[in-house]
């Protein structure tokens, strides 16, 4: 609770030129911020690195701020982007160790033993397709299921399908993991 | 969301880590830099390239290998028009009508000459070149020029000199001032290939030859509330340099012209009064303390806004006399036929500290009778200049200004004058009956080029004494973001500027809109002595309370250079404090001096000063007694002190006086303990250093104890921003 302006004018007076209003909204924002790109990519270092990238890149895309949308909206929907052009350049990583992949997943299937209890969510949301988890970050991030829709450009019944789908998948992956 | 998702979420947020506090500070600061480079990029205007090849074959061959049939026929039909231009006699005529074209090339030719003498900075081919340009887009270039203002660091800026005498070319200031410029043009090829390789081996040397100008600008830009000072900084030696700022953006060639502007690359250039907070005075050592009213309210809303914006203001910025004389209060109004205004002195317990006491001198001026007020003349200064080019600047003020227009009456007669580059006239005097005329010149205004706010002055005084008539009021109305970047410029300068205009007894009031370049210390200095006040416009609602609520008050003076004289029993007190004032005080002697001008006070205005006085014995004197003074205290009085007003009726030329003492403790009313309450505050933003534990925790407690009526809820939002300021300051 730091001050009485809203979020818009501050993103507007920012996409004019003021630093000072940039500032405010941005350290207003970065631990929400921070706490989605955690559940996107469900690792700390992971979720750093991707708000480093939206910081670098926020100033520029200030201009594609409009002001009838809400500014949450918006850094939504610039973190969601973000954050696919991070695992299409994960992907290509991935291709090229392909070999060496074998043993880094077994590197990581020991880690995850260790910490099962912390994992146990982050590997369940990592085994879901990409647009489900990020249609079930939003709606865990109190995001309504329109305002998801509005921020992945889809319309609101494909977020109602997207998340009754989520919960299946994570109820199968419980009960899998129950039984075994 | 059902419970499944419930428990997820739950899950999820106990999972999700606090963001790593080093990389968090990391990422802002590169969002910051970020932002700082592609605001850079995005203002700077770029250099045009200059090309190798020259000469009348290059150009002719690059024509004919790009002419298509409709190129060719713009071509030649523009030829003819600079044929008809050039060749004719009413050619000739239309130009020197233009007058423009015509200066600028002699302005040039000038420039071209300085340039081979001195050959500080040569660059002898593009000044030639831009020389022997036609004049036709010689004009074409005064209109970029115009255009370009606002954005940092054109590359090239002429103006023609009006003012010789305030601007003083040394070369050693201009060598450093080049030097300044050039290591970040080198950043830029073009910048550099326009440059000739041994003179940027002369700018190089010269850097490490000018050291002081070029640190002491640095450390200007540096911080945000450093540039306050900035005005006062480049003082009388270069006005019109305003403000070289941060480094990357400066990336400009300046050619060795005269009047070379550059214009301030960031809009940040606030420039506040620096006088320091009044300090303690021993009764003993100092009994006398004079100063002049105060009605302005402008830095309430300066720290209103700030606030609002989420940051704490200036210290500066905040003037404790006009914080308090922001408010409306209850005081008793004097009777008719006694003076104008009527004091009200009150003494009691200071809320922050127990052992010293409030002296609280309040004065109300009276409300006279409205129905048969004098008609008014009033002349609106406006400035169009491109920095008023803002949501909260030009278009506000075209509000405002409607919004006060329906208070005038149909004898009533405005003029508009507007200034940016030069002034101009853009409403004869016209009677305020005729209010879609004036509309619509309000509504014409826009934005655009430097600001010449002496030329406007000037020409508003003037057209103000065409209006003049026997019992009528003349005013001018400045409205403007106080950024006076062409003629005089600095504070001092529009002093003498303005006191001779106000002899002609035409009042001023000035409005200042917007922030990131408010000179607000110009603004007060034109507003003390040009008879007039000061006010800021922030919101609409702003403008309501100075143009409509207030506007007999602002518009009608009831007594001019009020001026109050207190001198304190060192018996009974041993030491005081001012508190606030600061850009008002005068010396003991000027209280007599009917010569030595103060405020005005206007109809139906408050005035309140408060004195935090230490009587003698109390354990909260700061000061010890000197052991071998002479024992002064002549016969014992009860009085603590002795209040001495002036004040001239308006028009006139001696004063009058108003005495009376004061007197022992008294419980404060709320009138009195609300200005305390505010008194309180603006010291917690200006220096908290007499207050103790006293915080904003208490300011807010005393504040909201006091609202008393608040019909407009002016009080309830003073509560509010003190609120944010706690916020804020922690």
């Amino acid at each position: 609770m730091r001050m009485t302006t809203s979020d818009e004018d501050l993103a507007e007076a920012a996409a004019t030129g003021d630093g000072a209003a940039f500032a405010s909204l941005l350290d207003r924002h970065y631990d929400r911020l921070f706490a989605f790109c955690f559940r996107l990519t469900g690792a700390r270092a992971e979720a750093e690195d991707l708000t480093q990238d939206i910081c670098a890149a926020l100033p520029a895309k200030l201009a594609s701020y409009q002001k009838r949308a809400k500014v949450t909206t918006w850094l939504y929907r610039v973190a969601v982007n973000a954050a696919h052009d991070r695992r299409r350049k994960r992907a290509t990583y991935a291709k090229a160790t392909e070999g060496w992949g074998d043993w880094e997943t077994n590197r990581t299937a020991a880690n995850r033993d260790t910490h099962e209890q912390i994992d146990w969510l982050t590997a369940a949301m990592n085994q879901l397709t990409d647009d489900l988890r990020d249609t079930l970050a939003l709606v865990l991030d109190d995001m309504t299921h329109a305002q998801a829709a509005d921020i992945l450009g889809v319309s609101e019944g494909t977020i109602s399908w997207r998340i009754s789908e989520a919960k299946k998948a994570l109820r199968a992956i419980k009960e899998k993991e129950d039984v075994a | 969301m059902n419970d499944d998702l419930n428990d997820l979420k739950a899950m999820m947020d106990d999972a999700t880590p606090r963001p790593d506090a080093a990389r968090r500070a990391e990422n802002l600061a590169l969002a910051q830099k970020n932002f700082e480079n592609l605001q850079g990029s995005r203002q700077t205007a770029r250099p045009t390239p200059v090309t190798e090849a020259k000469g009348l074959w290059t150009g002719v061959k690059t024509m004919l290998n790009t002419f298509t049939s409709k190129a060719a026929l713009t071509t030649t039909t523009a030829l003819v028009a600079c044929g008809f231009l050039f060749l004719t006699p009413q050619g000739q005529d239309l130009l020197s009508q233009n007058g423009g074209g015509d200066n600028l090339a002699g302005d040039l030719e000038l420039a071209t000459a300085e340039a081979r003498r001195d050959r500080t900075l040569g660059n002898d081919d593009v000044t030639e070149q831009v020389a022997v340009v036609p004049p036709s887009i010689a004009g074409g270039l005064v209109d970029a020029t115009e255009e370009v203002a606002p954005a940092p660091a054109a590359p090239i800026i002429t103006e023609p000199q009006r003012n010789p005498a305030a601007v003083n070319p040394k070369p050693s200031e201009f060598s450093g001032k080049t030097a300044n410029a050039t290591p970040e043009a080198a950043q830029d090829d073009q910048v550099v290939s326009s440059l000739g390789a041994g003179e940027l081996d002369i700018a190089v040397a010269e850097e490490e030859a000018s050291q002081p100008p070029a640190t002491g600008l640095a450390q200007t830009t540096s911080d945000r509330r450093n540039t306050t000072g900035l005005v006062q900084l480049h003082g009388n030696a270069a006005p019109q340099e305003a403000a070289p700022q941060s480094g990357a953006q400066v990336g400009a060639v300046i050619s060795r012209v005269p009047d070379v502007i550059i214009q301030p690359a960031q809009p940040n250039t606030e420039s506040f009064p620096t006088e320091a907070p009044n300090d303690l005075k021993i009764t003993g050592e100092e009994p006398v303390s004079t100063f002049s009213i105060d009605v302005d309210t402008a830095a309430y809303s300066v720290v209103r806004s700030s606030l609002t914006r989420g940051q704490l203001p200036p210290p500066q910025a905040v003037r404790i006399e006009e914080l308090i004389n922001y408010f409306p209060y209850d005081y008793p109004a004097p009777d008719a036929g006694e003076p104008p205004f009527r004091p009200t002195i009150s003494t009691f317990q200071t809320p922050w500290n127990a052992d010293t006491q409030l002296v609280h001198i309040a004065l109300q001026g009276a409300m006279p009778a409205l129905d048969d007020r004098p008609p008014l003349n009033l002349v609106f200064l406006i400035d169009t200049s491109g920095s008023m080019d803002d949501p909260t600047k030009l278009p506000l003020l075209k509000q405002s200004f409607r919004l006060m227009l329906d208070q005038l009456r149909p004898e009533d007669e405005v003029a508009i004058v507007e200034y940016a580059g030069s002034a101009g006239q853009v409403l004869a005097p016209t009677p305020a009956s005729e209010r879609t005329t004036i509309l619509q010149a309000i509504q014409s205004l826009g934005a655009g080029g430097s600001t010449n706010g002496q030329g406007g002055l000037q020409q508003a005084y003037a057209v103000a004494e065409t209006m003049k008539e026997d019992g009528q009021i003349n005013r001018v109305i400045l409205a403007t973001d106080g950024d006076f970047n062409v003629g005089l410029s600095n504070p001092d300068a529009l002093k003498d500027f303005i006191a001779d205009k106000r002899d002609s007894g035409t009042y001023l009031s000035v409005l200042g809109f917007g922030r990131g370049n408010l000179d607000d210390a110009t603004m007060q200095a034109l507003a003390q002595n040009g008879n007039g006040t000061a006010a800021y416009i922030d919101t609409l609602s702003e403008a309501q309370k100075v143009l409509v609520d207030q506007l007999t008050g602002a518009l009608f003076p009831i007594a001019g250079d009020v001026k109050v004289q207190v001198e304190f029993n060192p018996a009974q007190i041993a030491e005081y404090r001012l508190i606030g004032y600061e850009t008002r005080s005068l010396n003991r002697e000027d209280f007599n001096n009917d010569k030595v001008d103060a405020g005005e006070l206007g109809a139906g205005h408050a005035v309140t000063a408060i004195y935090e006085v230490t009587p003698t014995g109390s354990p909260a004197q700061l000061s010890d007694p000197l052991r071998y003074a002479p024992n002064t205290v002549a016969a014992s009085s009860d009085e603590l002190g002795y209040v001495k007003l002036r004040y001239k009726e308006p028009g006139e030329a001696t004063s009058q006086l108003i005495e009376t003492p004061i007197i022992g403790q008294s419980t404060p009313g709320t009138e009195a303990n609300f200005a305390a309450a505010i008194a309180g505050f603006g010291q917690l933003l200006r220096d908290d250093s007499y207050l103790g534990d006293w915080g904003y925790d208490d300011a807010i407690a005393l504040a909201n104890a006091n609202r008393g009526e608040d019909a407009f809820g002016y009080r309830t939002e003073a509560v509010q921003l003190m609120r944010l300021a706690q916020s804020l300051s922690r």
